[in-house]
This record gives C-alpha cells, sequence and structure tokens, in this order.
C-alpha cells in the first residue's frame, strides 16, 4: 500500500445539456506504483462501496496506444509528463499532499457525455472524408516489394502514422483547432507513393469536414505539439498547408 | 444432437482453397445490394471484414463498444505479422510457415485451416502496402523483417513496435472509406449483448446504445463475430480494460459450440505486477528476446539478496548467472515459442530464483546486445580501439533505434531505467486460442453466425507463434470471409429486410433489459472488481501456467461460490438509460464467471499437456509437455445445455496428412 494523500478536484456533470461542476475528493494510501487511472480506479471503487455514483472517464487499453482516455490534469492535456498518455502517467510524479484538478478535453467539437468523458466521433467523420487510400481488398495487388520507397520518406509517414486519435491536440489548442490531428493522416499519406494520387482530393476534403465539425483554426500556436502524446510534428501541419493550398490553387 | 462439420474440401492441401472458392456459391452484385450483415467487433479481422464486404455490395452494420472503431485491442499489438514471402530468402516458403504454425501449436490446430493461411498470408502484405501501412524499410526502399520466436526464419514484418496500430488504422481507413460512402452503418459505443435465432438462423443482435443505455435490435442476414479473445477471464492480462467474451458467449449460449476453452497464451515477456491496485499487464513485445538474454542468478542466495534489495542485478557476476533458456534449449535459445519461456519463467521463479519483491519475475538483459552492436557500430564507423564507454554508447544507440519505445514504455511504468538496469519480467496472460468453434467456412454451429479472428478457435491449435494474431485477424477478415460468407447469403437473396419485430427479437431483448434491471436493483454491497478479481485469481492460480486434476476440481467449486455471490451481492450503481460504466462491466463479469467454470472443465477433461495447457500430471522427466495423441488429438467443442456447468462435449478429430506428429522439441 502507498501512503500519498491528495486532494482532486474533479469536473462531474450528470449529460451533455447539464451544468458541470468541480467536486473535490480526497484519496489516500495512493502508491506511486500505480498509474493515474488505477488511482482513479480506487476512488471509483470507494465511491461505489458508498453508494456515490462513481466517475466516468473514458480507457481501454491501459498501454497508451488505443487514445481512448484523455482527461486535463492541472491544465495539461495528458497531465505532467511528455510523450504520454493519462493512462502512462504514474503516480510517481506527484507528491503527497498535492492537490490535483482532473477535467475533460474542453472544445465545442467534443460534447461531453459524463464526467470525463467526451463525444470524439467528429474525428471519425474526418477520417471517413477522406482519410485513405482508396484500395479495394484484392488478392491480386502488385508485389508490396515492387515500388521502393526511401527509407526516409517511408519512417516520416511513419512517426505521422503514430497518431492515436485521442483529441490532446484539440483539448490543448486555445482555438480547439484540430490541424495536428489532420495533418497527421494527410502528411502519412502524402509522403507515400500509394497516397500521391488522392492527395489533393483528400487534403481538401478532411479540411472541409474538420472546418463543418465546428474545430477553430489554427494560428501555430504549437501547443498542440508540446502536448502530443506521440510527439507528431509541427512539420506536418506544414505539410497540409502545403498540400492544402496547392490543391486549392489547382481545384478545377 | 448436432453433428461437427469441419467441411474440410477434398483435395491436396495446396489446392483445398483455390478449389473451395471455385466451386462455392457467390452472390451477384445486384442481389449484394439486398443483403445485411453485421459485423460486430473492428478489430482487424471486424474491420477487414466490414470494409470488404462493404466494397463488395453488402450492406453492412459494424459494431464496437469503444468511441471509434480504430481503438479495438488490435492496436496493442506491437511486435509484427508473419508472411511467407521469403524476401530474406533464407528458405520460407507457404508450406514452411503452415509446418511452423502446426507445429508450434503443439498438433492441435486444423490442418487445412491453417495451411490456407499461409496460403493468404503474403496477400495480406501487399494489402497493406497498398492501403499505405508504413511498414519498416531497409535502405534500400524495401519492406524489412526480422525474426520471431518459435521460428528459424525472418519471416514477420514490422512497423517498429507498433504494428498492430498500423494495421489496425490501415483497416479503419478501408473501414472509414465505407461509412463515408454510406456502404457501411458504423454503430460506435454500442455492446452486443445477444444474438437473435429465426427458424435455427442468426437473423440479428440486440445491442446497448452506451450513451444513452437505449436497448436496440438490428436484423440482418448474417451475423460476424470478430471481438476478440477472453484473457480477462483472468482480471489481470495484456488485454485492454473493456475486452470480453459476451458476444461469443451469448452465442454460445445460443447455440454456437466454444472451441478448446483451457487454451490460454501466456506471454512470457511482460512488466510484472507491483500491486494490489494493479489492472492490468503490459507486454513487453516478444521481438526484445532476439537481442536479449533471459537469465536469473544460479544461486538462491543472490536472488533473494535481490530480492530484499540488498544487492543489484548489475552484482551478479556472468559465471553466477544461469541463462536458463539457452541452457535448457540450445537449438531456440531465448527464442522458444511462448509457452515454453514462460514455463521456464515460473519454474525458476518457483524454485526460489525470482528477482523481484513478489519473487515473481526474471531478468531479460541488453548487455551483451549493447556490447556487440557497440563492436560493430565502431567497425563501421571506423573508430580504432574505441573505449568500453564508446562501445556502450554506440551500442545503446543501435538498440535504442530498434527498441526504443518499448525501453521508454518500460522506464515510464517501472520507474527504472533498463539501459542501466536489466529489464525485470514475468509471464501474463495475453491471448486465447480457444475460441468460438467454426468450420473451413468460419461459420459457428449457428447457421448464418460467423466468427473471426481470436474469437474463434481454428488456426493456433494449443499454442500461437508471434506475429501470428494479426495475420489470422486480417486474413479473417480481408481474405476468407468475403467469399465464404456469400456461399452461406446465396440462400438470402429473396428473403427480403428482417423484421425486427418478430417474437424471437422480442424475447431477446426482454432477457437482456432483465438483466440489466436485476443488476440495478440487486442492492448488493460490493462492486463488480471484487468478484472479478477473485475469479481472475482462481482462474491464475488454477488454470493458468500449470494446472492439475485436483486444483482444476477446486477452480470449478470455488468459481461456482463466487458466482453464486456475484448474483446476490453485486452492487451496480447509476441507471439503465443513460452512460453507466459498472452497469457495462457487470455484464461482462457475469459472462465470464460462467465462461470461467467451462475452461477449468475443459483443462480438466483434457488429460495431456499440449502447448499453452500443461498438466502437471503429464509431462516428461525433463518437464517438457507431454501429448497424448492417441486419445486427445481432437477439438474439443462444447455445447451449452441451458445452464452454466452443464455442457455436452462433442469432439472434431484433428487428422494430419501433412505434418508427422513428433514431441516438439526446440533443444
Amino acid at each position: 500500500m502507498g501512503n500519498m494523500k491528495l486532494t482532486l478536484k474533479v469536473w462531474r456533470q450528470g449529460g451533455p445539456n447539464d451544468k458541470g461542476r468541480i467536486v473535490d475528493y480526497p484519496v489516500s494510501d495512493v502508491s506511486e506504483d500505480m498509474s493515474f487511472l488505477e488511482m482513479l480506479d480506487v476512488l471509483n471503487d470507494d465511491l461505489v462501496r458508498k453508494g456515490e455514483d462513481p466517475i466516468a472517464f473514458d480507457h481501454d487499453c491501459r498501454e497508451g496506444i488505443c487514445g481512448m482516455c484523455s482527461l486535463f490534469i492541472n491544465g495539461e492535456a495528458h497531465g505532467p509528463g511528455r510523450g504520454i498518455t493519462t493512462c502512462q502517467l504514474h503516480m510517481r510524479r506527484f507528491k503527497d499532499g498535492d492537490t490535483i484538478y482532473v477535467e475533460p478535453w474542453r472544445s465545442t467539437a467534443f460534447p461531453v457525455i459524463k464526467d470525463l468523458a467526451v463525444d470524439r466521433a467528429a474525428f471519425d467523420r474526418i477520417q471517413a472524408a477522406g482519410g485513405f487510400v482508396s484500395v479495394n481488398t484484392s488478392g491480386n495487388l502488385v508485389d508490396g516489394n515492387a515500388l521502393p520507397i526511401p527509407k526516409d520518406d517511408a519512417d516520416k509517414a511513419f512517426d505521422a502514422a503514430t497518431c492515436i486519435g485521442c483529441g490532446a491536440c484539440v483539448a490543448t489548442c486555445p482555438n480547439g483547432s484540430a490541424m495536428l490531428f489532420v495533418a497527421a493522416k494527410v502528411s502519412q499519406l502524402a509522403l507515400l507513393p500509394q497516397g500521391k494520387p488522392e492527395s489533393k482530393r483528400r487534403a481538401l476534403a478532411m479540411v472541409e469536414q474538420m472546418d463543418k465539425e465546428g474545430f477553430g483554426n489554427c494560428s501555430n500556436t504549437g501547443a498542440c505539439e508540446v502536448e502530443c502524446p506521440k510527439n507528431i510534428s509541427l512539420e506536418h501541419i506544414a505539410r497540409l498547408n502545403r498540400e492544402y493550398l496547392t490543391a486549392t490553387l489547382t481545384k478545377e | 444432437m448436432t453433428k461437427l462439420d469441419s467441411k474440410i474440401p477434398p483435395g491436396p492441401i495446396d489446392r483445398k482453397w483455390t478449389d473451395h472458392k471455385g466451386h462455392i456459391r457467390i452472390v451477384a452484385p445486384a442481389n449484394k445490394r439486398r443483403i445485411d450483415v453485421i459485423v460486430v467487433g473492428t478489430g482487424l479481422a471486424g474491420g477487414a471484414a466490414a470494409a470488404s464486404l462493404a466494397e463488395m455490395g453488402y450492406n453492412v452494420k459494424a459494431f464496437c463498444f469503444q468511441d471509434s472503431a480504430r481503438r479495438a485491442h488490435s492496436i496493442a499489438a506491437q511486435g509484427g505479422i508473419n508472411a511467407a514471402k521469403n524476401y530474406m530468402n533464407d528458405g520460407d516458403s507457404t508450406y514452411r510457415l503452415f509446418y511452423d504454425t502446426v507445429k508450434g501449436g503443439d498438433y492441435r490446430a486444423r490442418e487445412a485451416n491453417v495451411y490456407r493461411l499461409a496460403e493468404v498470408s503474403a496477400n495480406i502484405i501487399d494489402q497493406c502496402v497498398a492501403q499505405g501501412v508504413p511498414f519498416a524499410r531497409d535502405y534500400g526502399g524495401l519492406l524489412d523483417n526480422r525474426s520471431f520466436g518459435g521460428v528459424q526464419v525472418s519471416r514477420t514484418f514490422y512497423a517498429r513496435g507498433q504494428t498492430g496500430q498500423q494495421l489496425l488504422l490501415g483497416a479503419y481507413s478501408a473501414l472509414m472509406r465505407q461509412v463515408g460512402k454510406g456502404a457501411v452503418q458504423m454503430y460506435d459505443r454500442h455492446e452486443m449483448l445477444d444474438v437473435v435465432i429465426v427458424d435455427g438462423k442468426a437473423r440479428g443482435i440486440i445491442a446497448r446504445n452506451l450513451i444513452t443505455g437505449a436497448i436496440e435490435r438490428h436484423g440482418a442476414h448474417a451475423v460476424l463475430l470478430c471481438t476478440g479473445g477472453y484473457g480477462n477471464v483472468f482480471f489481470l492480462s495484456t488485454n485492454a480494460m473493456g475486452s470480453n467474451v459476451t458476444a461469443a458467449w451469448k452465442a454460445h449460449k445460443r447455440g454456437a459450440f466454444f472451441g478448446n476453452p483451457c487454451y490460454t497464451q501466456i506471454h512470457p515477456t511482460c512488466i510484472p505486477v507491483s500491486g494490489h491496485h494493479q489492472s492490468k499487464l503490459t507486454l513487453m513485445s516478444e521481438s526484445l528476446r532476439n537481442d536479449g538474454r533471459i537469465w536469473v542468478p544460479k544461486n538462491l542466495e543472490d536472488a533473494k539478496a535481490i530480492r530484499e534489495g540488498r544487492k543489484k542485478g548489475s552484482d551478479i557476476a556472468e559465471e553466477d548467472r544461469d541463462y536458463y533458456l539457452e541452457r535448457r534449449y540450445p537449438a531456440f535459445g531465448n527464442l522458444v515459442p511462448r509457452d515454453v519461456a514462460s514455463r521456464a519463467a515460473k519454474e525458476r521463479c518457483d524454485a526460489g530464483f525470482g528477482v523481484n519483491r513478489t519473487g515473481e519475475a526474471v531478468y531479460l538483459d541488453f548487455g551483451a546486445a549493447i556490447e556487440r552492436y557497440g563492436k560493430q557500430q565502431a567497425n563501421i564507423q571506423k573508430i580504432d580501439g574505441p573505449t568500453k564507454e564508446k562501445i556502450t554508447e554506440l551500442g545503446r544507440a543501435v538498440v535504442s533505434e530498434k527498441y526504443g519505445n518499448l525501453f521508454d514504455m518500460y522506464e515510464n511504468i517501472v520507474g527504472e531505467n533498463p539501459y542501466d538496469h536489466a529489464m525485470k519480467i514475468y509471464p501474463a496472460v495475453h491471448y486465447t486460442m480457444g475460441g468460438l468453434w467454426v468450420d473451413y467456412d468460419l461459420q459457428t454451429t449457428v447457421p448464418g453466425l460467423f466468427a473471426l479472428g481470436e474469437a474463434n478457435f481454428s488456426d493456433h491449435g494449443a499454442n500461437r507463434l508471434g506475429a501470428s494474431a494479426l495475420m489470422q485477424g486480417l486474413a479473417d477478415g480481408y481474405f476468407v470471409i468475403p467469399y465464404t460468407v456469400g456461399d452461406y447469403l446465396a440462400d438470402d437473396i429473396r428473403t427480403g429486410p428482417i423484421d425486427t419485430k418478430r417474437p424471437e427479437f422480442e424475447s431477446a431483448e426482454k432477457e437482456v433489459k432483465d438483466r440489466i434491471s436485476h443488476f440495478l436493483n440487486n442492492k448488493g454491497t460490493k462492486p463488480v472488481d471484487d468478484f472479478h478479481r477473485a475469479l481472475g485469481k482462481v482462474m491464475w492460480d488454477k488454470c493458468g501456467m500449470a494446472r492439475n486434476a485436483e486444483g482444476l476440481k477446486e477452480a470449478i467449486q470455488e468459481i461456482r461460490r463466487i458466482r453464486e455471490e456475484f448474483w446476490k451481492d453485486v452492487r451496480v450503481p447509476g441507471k439503465a438509460d443513460g452512460f453507466n460504466q459498472e452497469l457495462e462491466k457487470a455484464g461482462r463479469v457475469a459472462d465470464f464467471l460462467e465462461l470461467g467454470e467451462l475452461m477449468c472443465m475443459d483443462a480438466l477433461h483434457r488429460n495431456e499437456s499440449c502447448g499453452g495447457h500443461f498438466r502437471e500430471e503429464y509431462q516428461t522427466p525433463d518437464g517438457e509437455a507431454m501429448r497424448d495423441d492417441a486419445h486427445f488429438a481432437y477439438v474439443a467443442a462444447w455445447e451449452w445445455k441451458g445452464k452454466a456447468g452443464e455442457v455436452e462435449l462433442h469432439k472434431e478429430p484433428l487428422t494430419f496428412d501433412e505434418v508427422k506428429l513428433t514431441q516438439r522439441s526446440y533443444k
């Protein structure tokens, strides 16, 4: 058993249309080996035993890859620490006596479902607008090695492709922009020969959908890059801007 | 009584699939538009199937309990995907991949299915490359391969330590393309809570909208379960928190036989348990065993000193270390299959050589690899007489390039730098080879109900080789079901839409609602997790890495007790009509509590050891698994008889025409 005592200030909100508020919860016996979400599990366990409503929060893989966990912790998306998601945040980053604010992602495009869980379906709709290569399933495609791809391009495409779609970029951005998310996909596919043929169409369609969803504009504050758990670089936004500009200029 | 018919096509093994595809019925394009297919689960199998079927023209409804199809747990697979491309020219072939998989599965898989899997493996890579999956490449721009546990060729394609993520995002992009076209209707944050059978055929599902709590009826001409494995029956596993058996279990209770439930894969390289609060375990990719050496101290006193914090691993001299896998299995060394590596770790820890506080950990050490790579780099960079520090620096850079993200992950969880201190690892539940019994067409014993990927039992026998799960998920979804489901649906071109007002839907919905209201009105005292933890402990202690008849009999009694208490005393707060995560968990744990008993019964009846199923009574003098081919070369397919613990065993005999059954040896 651990010995840290903490005060949590947690956002509670019954549903999308309810008014939310911060509620204080003291927690004790917190071990430094716990993950942040395990600490919340312990609190929830306690709330259920007391007959209270446990805190709703999204999570699934708990190893930093599914992108389901979120949380704004002490004003930072995924809390303190760089290059990690909330589920990878461990309590050894906090100290006895700390007060910790826990809030949901805040963005008009991500309405709150309950407490700390938000609806990120807008991301799926952006993907459906063009975040793919238009190739059908077939057992008769060309051999995977028919088209060599320079390692450098493949590596850069991979860096962009590591986006987990968590939404930390949106939550962090003062404008609630989804540019880093969109850029990661546009950039990945623009860097690979397989994605080139539709790169213009893709950039236009994804940006259009992004705007429709009510995400804000990018004003290059760079906050998204700092909080991105996968360290996706702003360079990809630059590439998206180039793709978008070229596409706009050459649009028929 | 239902008779098991595996429907293996006739003819030589390398012609079966081609001939079968050429002869089964297909549905004409205009008729596909009149047919609805439900796909539950959007991982590699489900995502690939939903996308492929929609491309073909079927109306697809896809369901997942996560908030997006992209979050299915396939995403967490780290190491890679096998394919018989033979790009490395090291003697790989379809036959060799087939052979390795049958042998790796300890001769408990169906030959014809495994051969087909090996056959389509190469197509998977081509398909994924075409979708823009950024696989690792070498400097010539060609796809890179590495070797993986249990085989002697390099046939594993990878994308750093995130292969599952990249493959899943490929399948997800194909799926979203169809969603954009309106060919797939996506239902995320929906959980399937029952399958509806009409006139003996699967004709739809009952699902709960997890946001509003609404119970919905969805009709279709076929239902595909792509719902993954049931490792979370152990409470602690490498599975995602939400991974569950509910869809498969409901199918089982509606007539689908459950195949080989006791075959569980315990993965050898996971981060050890740190305390009672532990909610899940994290895998360290098997690829680490390519360079890491596994050891414990030779002397009990050293092990004790390490456990008590008086010594560190680095204090133990080379000659006092026991590289037990290299010692016991010189031919494969640290690359023995998972079941073998896991048991060997347990054996050492049980004997008192464990190296962490709990005594349940062994070292995975990169010291030798860092030195070897460092020297190699010094040569490449033409550094004359490099210092030890320089070698270490160069070597670390190479190791970091290969495994950096895994090392970071480890340090983040454990709080210790694995470059300076050898990693500590211990086996953990990772994958379930058992699952719904399916025939060659991936159809369960319920007509119109299919099971794909980890949810079925079919390809891995009693032990799965590394990098084969991704292969199977995508093979089933992209290349098998699009053909085989057509043969079934050819009868449905005139059926018309399924009427969800039928009494079968009504009664299934009522059962679902009754169960939910039972939970909410139960007014018990204990949260769901209490029961889940108790079940997990019984399963791990008595139906885990090693099992024996006495323990399994006890386990069955204990599970019954826990189940009874669960129904009496579970407390589920909140309401039915809204977002209620405790309610979701309660339903899943209720099903695990029934499945656990069946797993123990299956383990108890199988009086042999094979693959991941190790019965202590059946072992060779040097502690290896001892099969009994004369009595147990069959698939155990269990039929539900109306109540937990009341089941009937059906046997599908396994015949081996291509591969000779031998004692699996990695020595």
